[in-house]
């Protein structure tokens, strides 16, 4: 390939303009599910960022090697191997949050965006614009559950990463599962806002649809 | 023995209900609650699979990975098991009844990769139930994420008729409605002293 590759729009993408959680609206379970503390939601983008890169790069590496008809099921051992691996990593060496999280992680293996990913970009092009769109997409990922994480536990015990900053406890029902959907919808529909208001954009039932037509579910 | 089997059916369809509680299966529950008669097919789909796979996936976790103390390998053969049985399904039912076929096979294409499914098997294997266990877990999970679905789609049937700002049209208010729903299900826990 000798076209100019733009390796930081590949970057950006993942960020914003098809950010997983907000924009995408793609693997809602786990943004919801583990971001009751900053420290929760980090780790899991982690294990997320970590998985996407890796598939990415192994799918784009043997790409010409998996018959079309197969590509889905060979995908998803794919993924569910960098699963186990970060699985395994977790256990051993995050053994506190692992308690909590454990299932989660090992649900990343049904990640909408991590096979949507595989099929649309690693499927075709080189390794490393592979890599680095896992990259993005994963760092997309991660500040969107760190930023659910933040609201939720300033909001619900006025404690970041876990230190206690003040003794008063606002609004409990934000570390409660009402909380995470609550604040999950607020922020969407501001990044709506921010979106329509400041760039013109669409909201996020028309991004999600034409994602649907392009990804796979 | 009656008393076990009864806790862990209404444990897994109220208290920890799986989209309410434990926030799984939220692409589904979004996706398919715009319309009733949806609803109510995916219901149906969804909990058929997942007392079978929850079935399949315990007798291959107790007569063949932990002889061979394969634990560890679960998330791959889990999966391979649950989307090995739904490739199946699909091929038996339209061969067999199209009628059905033509009116729940559009939601065995999704269920494949999707969380939940996953998750039942996952969870039995963790805390080490027993057959009779196992499918209790999987029938209570289908009845709890039945019950979620068929809420939702008549809540939103009306929603379309409602006043919603721009930038919450949509999923964004959908959200705020699964939180007020979830504030609704935290009354459940107190029925079960655990």
């Amino acid at each position: 390939m000798n076209e100019k590759i733009n390796y930081w729009k590949i970057f950006k993408n993942g960020l914003f303009s098809e950010n997983p959680v907000f924009r995408l609206a793609l693997s809602l379970c786990p943004a919801v599910a583990v971001t009751s503390g900053v420290k929760n939601g980090f780790l899991m983008g982690v294990a997320v960022l970590f998985v996407q890169t890796m598939s990415n790069i192994t799918v784009s590496i043997i790409r010409n090697f998996i018959h079309p008809r197969v590509r889905i099921p060979s995908y998803i051992f794919i993924i569910a191997t960098w699963v186990t691996v970060t699985d395994l990593l977790m256990a051993a060496y995050a053994r506190d949050v692992y308690k909590d999280m454990g299932l989660y992680i090992q649900l990343i293996v049904a990640f909408a965006i991590i096979l949507s990913r595989l099929e649309s970009f690693a499927s075709k092009k080189n390794v490393l614009p592979s890599g680095v769109d896992g990259l993005g997409m994963g760092v997309g990922f991660l500040l969107a559950l760190v930023l659910i994480g933040f609201v939720r536990e300033l909001l619900g015990k006025g404690a970041l990463w876990g230190y206690q900053f003040t003794p008063s406890k606002p609004l409990l029902i934000m570390i409660l599962p009402t909380g995470g959907f609550f604040v999950m919808g607020l922020l969407m529909g501001l990044f709506n806002w921010i979106d329509r208001r400041f760039f013109g954009g669409k909201t996020t039932a028309e991004v999600h649809m034409e994602g649907h037509k392009h990804g796979s579910h | 023995m009656l008393e076990d089997i009864a806790t862990i059916f209404i444990a897994s369809a109220l208290i920890n209900n799986f989209v309410f509680q434990r926030y799984l299966g939220l692409c589904i529950f979004f996706g398919v609650t715009k319309r009733m008669e949806t609803a109510v097919g995916m219901s149906i789909t969804f909990t058929s699979v997942m007392v079978i796979s929850a079935a399949l996936s315990w007798l291959i976790y107790k007569n063949v990975m932990i002889p061979l103390n394969l634990g560890f390998l679960k998330i791959v053969i889990f999966i391979g098991i649950v989307s090995g049985f739904v490739q199946a399904a699909d091929t038996i039912m339209k061969k067999v009844t199209p009628g059905l076929y033509y009116k729940l096979g559009i939601y065995l294409a999704l269920i494949v990769t999707n969380c939940i499914i996953l998750a039942v098997p996952l969870i039995n294997a963790s805390e080490k139930y027993d057959l009779l266990q196992s499918l209790t877990l999987g029938l209570g999970s289908g009845a709890g994420f039945s019950l979620a679905l068929i809420i939702m789609a008549s809540i939103r049937e009306r929603l379309e008729l409602a006043d919603v700002p721009k930038s919450f049209e949509g999923l964004p208010i959908s959200f705020v409605l699964t939180g007020l729903i979830a504030l609704a299900f935290l009354g459940f826990s107190g029925m079960i002293p655990l």
